[in-house]
C-alpha cells in the first residue's frame, strides 16, 4: 500500500516536473513570437519604454494603418511584398516538389552507376551556407539580366530546395514497399500509372511535408533575397521588413506588423496540413 | 486459363547466374509447387514467370504466347505476394475492385466480379476497411481475392502464408486448396515450406542453387528421392543418413551392421555409399511398424524422447551417427533405455557417398 502511494506521488512529481520543463522549453520558443505579435498592436513609446511593459495599456491597429498608407505616413508596398513572396515560394515549391518526386522515387526504386555519389553530391549542397554563394549569384545573375526578377530568385530558391525534397521524398518512398507498385504492375498499370494511382497516394503524407519544408524555406529567406531583389519588382516580405529601417531610425512596430503578416500564411499552411506533415514525419511508425 | 512453358530459362545478375537454364512443362489447371531453401530460385523463377524480372535467357511461354518481353499486365497472371503488397489507401472494395478499374470495365462489372471474389473468399463483411484494419489472414483473403477478381490465365503466389502463425497457416493452406478447386486456373506457388509444398502440390519442383534437382508428384519426390538433398528436404523429420559400403552385395554401416540391400537399388561392390532410412521406417518392436519382407533389427540406446501425442520421436546412435526413429502407440520411454528397433529395409534409400544420387537399379 505504502509502496503504491510513493509510486503514486513518484509519478505525479514527475508530470509536474514535466509540465514544468515544457513550459519552460516552450516559452523560449514562443515568448519572442508573442512579443512581435504583441508589439505590432502598441504605440512605439510603449515598445521602445525601459523597464519593458508587460502588461499594455493601450492596444491599436496604427501601424498596420500606417503600414497598408501612403508612403508619407510610413506606408510599405505590402501587397506587392506578399503577392511577390506567394508567386516565388508557390513556384519554386512546386518546382522542387516534382523534381523531388522524380529524384527521390529514382533513388528510391532504381540501381544506376554513380547513383551514392550523386546523393551525396546533392548533400554537399546543402552543406554550403546560402549566403556564401550570393555574391556569386549575384555576379552571374547580373551578367544575365535577372537579378530583380521573379525567376532569378525562383532559381535560386529550386537549386536549394531540390536537394531536400529529392532527399525527404527518396527516404518516404523507401519506406513503401515495392511489392505495391509491382502489385499494381500485374493489375495491369503501367509504371506510370502505378506511381501515380499506387505509390504517389501512399507517400502523399510524406510528399506534403516536404511540400510545407520547401515552401517554408522559400517564404522565410532572407540572405540571398536581400541581394538578388532590388526593387518592388521582386523584393519577398522578409527584405521587405528592411523598409521600416532609415538611417536614424527604426520603425519596430511597423516592423512587427509587417512580420505578423508574414507568420500568418505559413502558419494557416501548417495547420491545414498538420495532420499530413505529423503522418508523413511518423511515416515509419506506421505499419501498412 | 494456360499452360505455361520454361525453357532453358537463365537468370543473371551481372556476370552472375542465379538461375541455371531451367526448362519446366506446367499443365492447365495444374497445382505446381516450386520449394527449396531460400537463395535457390524459386522466388526469381516466379517473378520471371510474373514479368517483374527480365529473363536473360530462353524462353517463357503462357497459352500459346513467348511473353518473354511483355510486360505483367499484358501476361493475363495475377499474384499474391508474401506481403500481401495491398493498396493500404484503399478499401478492401476498392483493392479488389483496382485491376477491373484500370482495364476500365463499367461500375456493374466490377461490382459484381467484386462480389463474387467477396463471397468466395468470405469478405463481405470487411468491404469498407482499409488493410490496416484487417488481421493477418483476412488480409491474406483480400490479396486472393484481388488475385482471383480477374480471372488470370495463372495465379502466382510468393510465398503467400509465412507472414502467418502457425496455425492461421494450416488454415489458408486449406482456403488455398479449395479455392483451386473452385476456380480450377493454373497456379504456381513459391514456398520453403517442405509441408506447404507436399499439402498442395499437384507437382512438386524441388530446387537448388538456381538448379531444379527433382520434379513430381508429392508422394513421387516422398518415396523416390533422386538424391540425398531431396531426401532431407522432403519429408519431416529429414531423412537419417548413415555412411556405408557395399561389401558381398550387402551394405556394411561403420560398426559392421551389415543390412540387405533395399528394393529398386542396385549398387557396385565397394562402392562407398549412403545409406537414408526415414524415421518412420525405423520403430521400436511392436510399435505398429507395417510388416515388410525385407525387415532388420538393430539395437540402439535412447538418447532423447519428443513425444507429440500421436507418436514419438526417438533420438538414438545407430552406427556412429545420430537417428531419429518413431514410436507410433507410445508409451513413456526413459532416456538411455536400449530397445530393439525394426528397420523396413524396403522403404529405405541408397545414395553414392560422393555425388549423392540415388543409385537406381536400371
Amino acid at each position: 500500500m505504502m509502496q503504491s502511494v510513493s509510486a503514486q506521488n513518484r509519478k505525479r512529481i514527475a508530470k509536474t516536473a514535466h509540465f514544468v520543463g515544457l513550459f519552460i522549453a516552450m516559452s523560449i520558443i514562443c515568448i519572442p513570437g508573442l512579443w512581435i505579435v504583441l508589439n505590432s498592436f502598441r504605440p512605439t513609446v510603449e515598445i521602445m519604454a525601459k523597464p519593458p511593459v508587460w502588461i499594455p495599456n493601450e492596444l491599436n491597429l496604427d501601424h498596420y494603418r500606417a503600414m497598408f498608407g501612403g508612403a508619407g505616413e510610413g506606408g510599405v508596398p505590402v501587397l506587392t511584398y506578399f503577392r511577390n513572396s506567394m508567386i516565388i515560394s508557390i513556384t519554386s515549391t512546386v518546382i522542387a516538389l516534382l523534381v523531388g518526386m522524380g529524384g527521390g522515387y529514382a533513388f528510391a526504386r532504381y540501381h544506376f552507376k554513380g547513383k551514392s555519389a550523386i546523393f551525396v553530391g546533392l548533400m554537399v549542397t546543402r552543406a554550403v551556407p546560402g549566403v556564401a554563394l550570393s555574391l556569386p549569384l549575384f555576379i552571374i545573375f547580373a551578367r544575365l539580366g535577372i537579378i530583380d526578377t521573379h525567376f532569378g530568385i525562383i532559381l535560386a530558391y529550386v537549386a536549394m530546395n531540390v536537394p531536400f525534397t529529392i532527399w525527404l521524398i527518396d527516404g518516404f518512398m523507401r519506406q513503401i514497399p515495392k511489392e505495391l507498385a509491382e502489385a499494381a504492375e500485374i493489375d495491369g498499370c503501367t509504371r506510370w500509372q502505378a506511381f501515380w494511382r499506387v505509390e504517389f497516394p501512399v507517400a502523399r503524407s510524406g510528399i506534403a511535408s516536404a511540400g510545407i519544408f520547401a515552401f517554408l524555406t522559400s517564404w522565410n529567406e532572407y540572405a540571398l533575397a536581400s541581394q538578388l531583389s532590388r526593387s518592388t519588382t521582386s523584393k519577398t516580405m522578409p527584405v521587405g521588413l528592411l523598409d521600416f529601417t532609415s538611417e536614424f531610425t527604426l520603425n519596430w512596430g511597423g516592423m512587427c506588423a509587417l512580420a505578423v503578416l508574414m507568420i500568418l500564411p505559413a502558419l494557416v499552411l501548417t495547420f491545414l496540413v498538420q495532420k499530413h506533415l505529423i503522418a508523413g514525419l511518423t511515416f515509419g511508425g506506421v505499419k501498412g | 486459363m494456360a499452360q505455361v512453358h520454361l525453357k532453358n530459362v537463365v537468370k543473371k545478375y551481372g556476370s552472375l547466374e542465379v538461375v541455371h537454364a531451367i526448362n519446366l512443362d506446367i499443365e492447365d489447371g495444374e497445382f505446381v509447387v516450386l520449394v527449396g531453401p531460400s537463395g535457390c530460385g524459386k522466388s526469381t523463377t516466379l517473378r520471371m514467370i510474373a514479368g517483374l524480372e527480365d529473363i536473360s535467357g530462353g524462353d517463357i511461354e503462357i497459352g500459346d504466347r513467348v511473353v518473354n518481353d511483355l510486360a505483367p499486365r499484358d501476361r493475363n497472371i495475377s499474384m499474391v505476394f508474401q506481403n500481401y503488397a495491398l493498396y493500404p489507401h484503399m478499401t478492401v472494395q476498392e483493392n479488389l475492385g483496382f485491376s477491373l478499374k484500370i482495364a476500365k470495365f463499367s461500375q456493374s462489372e466490377i461490382d459484381a466480379a467484386v462480389q463474387n471474389a467477396a463471397e468466395i473468399l468470405s469478405l463481405t463483411d470487411l468491404m469498407d476497411r482499409k488493410p490496416g484494419a484487417l488481421s493477418g489472414g483476412q488480409r491474406q483473403r483480400v490479396a486472393m481475392g484481388r488475385a482471383i477478381v480477374r480471372h488470370p490465365d495463372v495465379f502466382l503466389f510468393d510465398e503467400p502464408l509465412s507472414n502467418l502463425d502457425a496455425k492461421l497457416r494450416t488454415q489458408m493452406r486449406v482456403e488455398i486448396k479449395k479455392l483451386h478447386q473452385k476456380v480450377k486456373s493454373t497456379i504456381v506457388y513459391v514456398t520453403h515450406d517442405q509441408i506447404e509444398a507436399m499439402t498442395l502440390a499437384d507437382r512438386i519442383v524441388i530446387m537448388r542453387d538456381g538448379h531444379i534437382e527433382q520434379i513430381g508428384t508429392p508422394l513421387d519426390v516422398f518415396e523416390h528421392p533422386v538424391n540425398t538433398f531431396v531426401a532431407s528436404f522432403i519429408g519431416s523429420p529429414p531423412m537419417n543418413f548413415l555412411e556405408a559400403q557395399i561389401d558381398g552385395g550387402k551394405i556394411i554401416l561403420q560398426d559392421g551392421t551389415a543390412l540387405t540391400m533395399p528394393a529398386g537399388y542396385a549398387a557396385n561392390e565397394g562402392q562407398k555409399v549412403t545409406f537414408g532410412v526415414r524415421a518412420d521406417n525405423i520403430m521400436p518392436q511392436n510399435h505398429a511398424m507395417p510388416a515388410g519382407n525385407n525387415m532388420a533389427l538393430v539395437e540402439m540406446e535412447v538418447s532423447l524422447t519428443e513425444p507429440l501425442g500421436t507418436e514419438t520421436l526417438l533420438f538414438a546412435e545407430l552406427a556412429g551417427s545420430e537417428v531419429q526413429a518413431k514410436m507410433l502407440n507410445p508409451r513413456p520411454v526413459q532416456n538411455g533405455e536400449r530397445l530393439t528397433f525394426e528397420i523396413s529395409l524396403d522403404k529405405c534409400h541408397i545414395f553414392d557417398a560422393q555425388t549423392g544420387n540415388a543409385l537406381k537399379a536400371q
